[in-house]
């Protein structure tokens, strides 16, 4: 009992690898906007824009540093008056496309956009085959 | 074309699997370049990062030469493996500047003092806000910058000794 319980104990003591500075977070990272209307479309161009270090999550969802300093300056940009959509338009010029959860129309993309429209009418067709086989 | 369309459905399988098992086989941590290489530097003010140093301001990047500019922090472990380098280049007589990313100044002075010191100028960004301007994700980064302040490279993560060649010539061809 004792020798399995040493190697659990030493695993607690292992040291984290330091990954985040020991500032405080910026107080707007984690602090709601005072008007709620500013706060909500704040928020919602945050659920759409991509964590740049914890490369799955959206910036609302995302607990590193790097997140947090995103979403201070999202509110701070939307309390002085910007719009979303020019914020999202300053961080793509920085890191592509690949920040954005909401895929513009380009090129690149249309298969993305044109696919499910694309399988839609291939299963009508599919259906629609089927059901007059029936009918004779 | 009756043939077709029963076979249709495996195809149609057989390629999600196929792009299942691609996307679970690679690893999908993804370098992002910052596109504002070939573009200006952004604007930007940093107010010194250790005392008795200059700080740091998008001006100083255009002063007709080229300059590199490290993106560190104290509190980053791959920031210590590159300080060798850094030296390096800083022996063969190329600028350094550099920006501190949340950080103190007690801290980026014990810093320098253990891991060694080859900047210039070193400014103090405490919330990120200039490293997303310059569309940097992380630390340690290293940008090269021309004499008019256009961003010529950028170098992702810590910079090993086989990539000193690679810098080398970038700064050259900022001349």
């Amino acid at each position: 009992m004792k020798k399995a319980f040493l190697p659990v104990l030493l695993l607690f003591a292992a040291a984290p690898a330091l990954a985040d500075s020991d500032l405080p977070p910026d107080p707007y990272s984690y602090t709601q906007l005072a008007d709620p209307k500013q706060e909500a479309s704040a928020a919602e161009l945050m659920e759409t824009l991509r964590c740049l270090v914890c490369q799955g999550q959206s910036i609302a969802d995302s607990d590193a540093e790097l997140a947090g300093d995103m979403r201070a300056l999202v509110r701070r940009r939307i309390e002085a008056g910007e719009s979303p959509e020019s914020i999202r338009a300053w961080l793509v010029d920085r890191y592509g496309n690949w920040v954005t959860y909401e895929p513009p129309l380009a090129p690149v993309t249309w298969p993305l956009w044109a696919a499910p429209i694309l399988f839609l009418a291939v299963g009508l067709w599919l259906a629609r085959s089927r059901f007059r086989r029936r009918r004779r | 074309m009756r043939r077709v369309i029963l076979w249709a459905p495996l195809a149609v399988f057989l390629i999600f699997a196929i792009l299942l098992a691609t996307g679970l086989l690679k690893p999908s941590d993804q370098a992002i370049r910052s596109k504002l290489v070939g573009k200006p530097v952004p604007e930007f003010v940093l107010p010194a990062g250790v005392e008795g140093r200059p700080g740091l301001s998008s001006a100083d990047m255009k002063g007709g030469e080229p300059r590199m500019l490290n993106i560190f922090a104290s509190w980053c472990i791959p920031c210590m493996a590159e300080a060798p380098q850094l030296a390096e280049l800083e022996r063969r007589g190329i600028p350094i500047d550099a920006i501190a990313i949340r950080d103190r100044p007690e801290d980026i002075a014990a810093f320098l003092e253990r891991w060694g010191d080859p900047f210039q100028r070193i400014g103090s960004d405490r919330n990120s806000s200039v490293q997303l301007a310059l569309g940097s994700s992380g630390v340690p980064e290293t940008f090269i910058i021309d004499g008019q302040g256009i961003i010529r490279h950028q170098h992702l993560g810590e910079i090993r000794p086989e990539h000193l060649p690679e810098l080398v010539r970038a700064f050259e061809a900022a001349r």
